[in-house]
Formats: structure tokens, C-alpha cells, sequence
């Protein structure tokens, strides 16, 4: 043994380990987290899309139609059909997520899981119809 | 010959090595054995130099957690027949400075704990003479599965924010203090909500969610933060939009 030991009682010389920074790719559970919270890039991109849609409206019909011809284009189609997939990862695991922030109790019981996620569901669906019907033309 | 199971348990004994090393050992195999059977096993007949604790070996006091193959658990409740033909592989808990071969340095978590005010606060304590204080069932359930944490830190071992940021409160803390805001005998919920509603505590966890799954006793850490947050928020915009209502 040593004769000059460094752990003594007073003084343990505790072993630290470094998170690394490829922590996510270790476990299958972090890596789909990971994947979600880059999802949020796709949110991101869609809402300054859609700014600019507004932008290019308020231009007028003229810049409008081109703000239409540049969406046309196979590049931005091909990218949205991407975002738009991320988005909807995104939006389904938020909603499964949601009943574990949501502890609701109806006559002392607590409400089931299921319920507040088909209640999400619901709700898309009713305002997903709501804007068919309006853009429909009412 | 009776079956064995090989066990690669984590050494780590500061006098000796700058870094943990795995050692080998060949133990029986039994069906009704878990890692910590394995581990008395090595203790009792192998090597009486190794390190770790435990007690109750019931699920109960929450001092056996280790990484067993990588996932945290409680070496009590984890049984060596789910890993066969093995080897199981035996580590400190991750996130945590290992003090000595699998015991892990629990000091910070222990500050944490107690940060939270995990106790009863009353903003005046009724006289004993009027008696205890009351509870139906009803309102022991909207607490009781937070009360169930026996503080054994496997929810920190699988949080990476605990990993990345040590000053994060963590989950069974933030459970913990749930526990008691939610129970009706507690008063103290305004004092708790200025120390958890910090970036250290509830929105610093990013919801990975793997809190609950490695929870031994179905505590749900990660449920319990997301309701806080919602909680939080729902003071915030009354304190915000109704300033005269403040508390």
C-alpha cells in the first residue's frame, strides 16, 4: 500500500467523470429527445414562413403571386415537405407528452392519460376544420 | 458444476488508482439472486476490500442504486436471471463523484433536499389541544405517489441536465417539494415556489422524461416538474395581470 495515502478522511479525492458531449447518441431514449428538440427548428422556420407569406400579402397581389411562384419551386417544396414532417413529429409527441403536465381530477379521480391526449386530438381536429371551412370560403 | 455469472464491477480506491478500473469476479448463479445477492457474494468470499452500500435489500431505503449494464437501478431489484448469460457489468451512479468503488458522494443532492423545505409548513401551528390534523383519502391521493421517493438518486443518474448542469435542482428534489405543496395540510407553497420557480430548478429540466422510467417506485419526477411548470406559469400571469391579487 502507498505509504503516502491522498484519501484520507478530510480530504477524499472524489473521481469525477465529464459528461460527454455525444451523450445523446449513448441511449436510444436520449437520442429521441435530442431528435425532438430539433424538430423545433422546423417550428421555427414555419412560423417566419408564414411571416413572410403575411409580409409578401400586405405587399399586395403583385408580390404575392411572386411569393407564390418562389414557394413553387422544387428546392422549397422539397424542404417543406421535410419541415412539415418534423412538425408533425413534433405536434403528436407533444401531444402524448401532455397528459403527464396536465394532472386534472374530475370527482376526486384523477383523470386518465388517454383522455387528455384524445382531448388534444380533439382540439386539432376542431380547429384544422375550423380553418378548412373558412378558407373553403365559408 | 454449478452455473456462474461473470460480474465487472467498477473499483475505484483513491490510494491506489487516478481512475476507476473494472475487475472481474465469478459468482454462482442462483434464480432468486439479484446483483446486490452477487455483490455480498464478492464481499463475504472473493474480496472483502469492496465498497458499496446497501441495507434493506427490500426496495425500501434506497441506498443500493448502481448502474447495472448501464441503466440505472436498484442493485436489490434487479435480478441476475434478466442478464444471463451475462456479464453484468456493476458501476457508481452516474453523475455523481465516486468517493470510494461503488459508493457515490451524495452531499449535493442531500443540500438540495433540504432547500426545497421537504416538511409541513403551517403559517400557524394549531394548538395540540384541538388535535391532529385531518385528511380524507381524496386528498391523500393527489399526493401520495410523490411521497413514495425513498431518495435513492437513480432519476439523477438518468437526468443528462443533472449530468451537464450540477446546479440543477433535479428530479426527485422538484418531486419532493410537489409532494408537500400538494398536500392539504402544507401552507408553505408561495415559500417553495420562489426557489423552484428559479432557472435552477423547474425550467432547467428540458423534459427527457427518463426520470419516470427509471423511477423504482413509479414516483413519476418528470410528471411532477411539468405540473409545476404550469403551476408556476398560471402564478406568474396572475401576478402579472392582477397585481393587487399578489401574494
Amino acid at each position: 500500500m502507498n505509504q503516502t495515502p491522498a484519501y484520507t478522511t478530510h480530504h477524499p479525492r472524489w473521481y469525477r467523470t465529464r459528461v460527454s458531449t455525444y451523450w445523446w447518441s449513448r441511449k436510444w431514449a436520449y437520442f429521441r429527445f435530442i431528435v425532438r428538440e430539433l424538430t423545433s427548428i422546423a417550428v421555427a422556420y414555419f412560423v417566419v414562413l408564414t411571416l413572410m407569406q403575411i409580409h409578401a400579402l400586405r405587399q399586395g397581389a403583385e408580390a404575392y403571386a411572386e411569393f407564390q411562384e418562389w414557394l413553387r419551386r422544387p428546392f422549397l417544396i422539397t424542404l417543406n415537405a421535410i419541415s412539415l414532417f418534423f412538425v408533425l413529429y413534433h405536434a403528436i409527441t407533444w401531444f402524448n407528452l401532455a397528459p403527464k403536465a396536465i394532472a386534472a381530477r374530475f370527482r376526486g379521480k384523477r383523470i386518465p392519460d388517454v383522455l387528455i391526449t384524445a382531448s388534444n386530438y380533439g382540439a386539432w381536429l376542431a380547429v384544422s376544420a375550423g380553418l378548412v371551412w373558412l378558407l373553403s370560403g365559408g | 458444476m454449478a452455473e456462474t455469472i461473470t460480474l465487472e464491477v467498477a473499483r475505484y480506491r483513491p490510494e491506489q488508482e487516478m481512475e476507476p478500473t473494472f475487475q472481474q469476479f465469478e459468482v454462482p448463479f442462483r434464480k432468486d439472486w439479484v446483483v446486490l445477492d452477487a455483490l455480498n457474494y464478492v464481499k463475504d468470499k472473493l474480496d472483502t476490500s469492496l465498497s458499496y452500500r446497501w441495507s434493506c435489500r427490500m426496495g425500501v431505503c434506497g441506498s443500493c442504486g448502481m448502474m447495472v449494464n448501464d441503466e440505472p437501478k436498484l442493485t436489490c431489484a434487479t435480478f441476475l436471471s434478466d442478464y444471463m448469460p451475462g456479464p453484468v457489468r456493476v458501476e457508481p451512479l452516474r453523475n455523481f463523484p465516486v468517493v470510494r468503488d461503488l459508493v457515490i458522494a451524495m452531499t449535493d443532492f442531500m443540500a438540495k433536499l433540504q432547500r426545497v423545505k421537504p416538511w409541513l409548513i403551517r403559517e400557524q401551528e394549531k394548538p395540540l389541544s384541538e388535535g391532529e390534523y385531518l385528511q380524507t383519502p381524496e386528498q391523500l391521493d393527489v399526493y401520495k405517489q410523490f411521497s413514495m421517493c425513498i431518495n435513492c438518486l437513480i432519476c439523477y443518474a438518468a437526468c443528462p441536465v443533472y449530468g451537464l448542469d450540477p446546479h440543477f435542482l433535479g428530479p426527485a428534489a422538484i418531486a419532493l417539494a410537489q409532494r408537500y405543496n400538494r398536500d392539504s395540510r402544507d401552507q408553505g407553497s408561495q415559500e417553495r415556489l420562489d426557489i423552484l420557480s428559479q432557472h435552477d430548478g423547474i425550467w432547467g429540466c428540458t423534459f427527457v422524461g427518463e426520470c419516470t422510467k427509471v423511477c423504482p417506485k413509479h414516483v413519476d419526477p418528470a410528471g411532477a416538474i411539468q405540473q409545476y411548470k404550469l403551476e408556476a406559469t398560471k402564478e406568474w400571469f396572475k401576478s402579472f395581470l392582477l397585481p393587487w391579487g399578489a401574494k
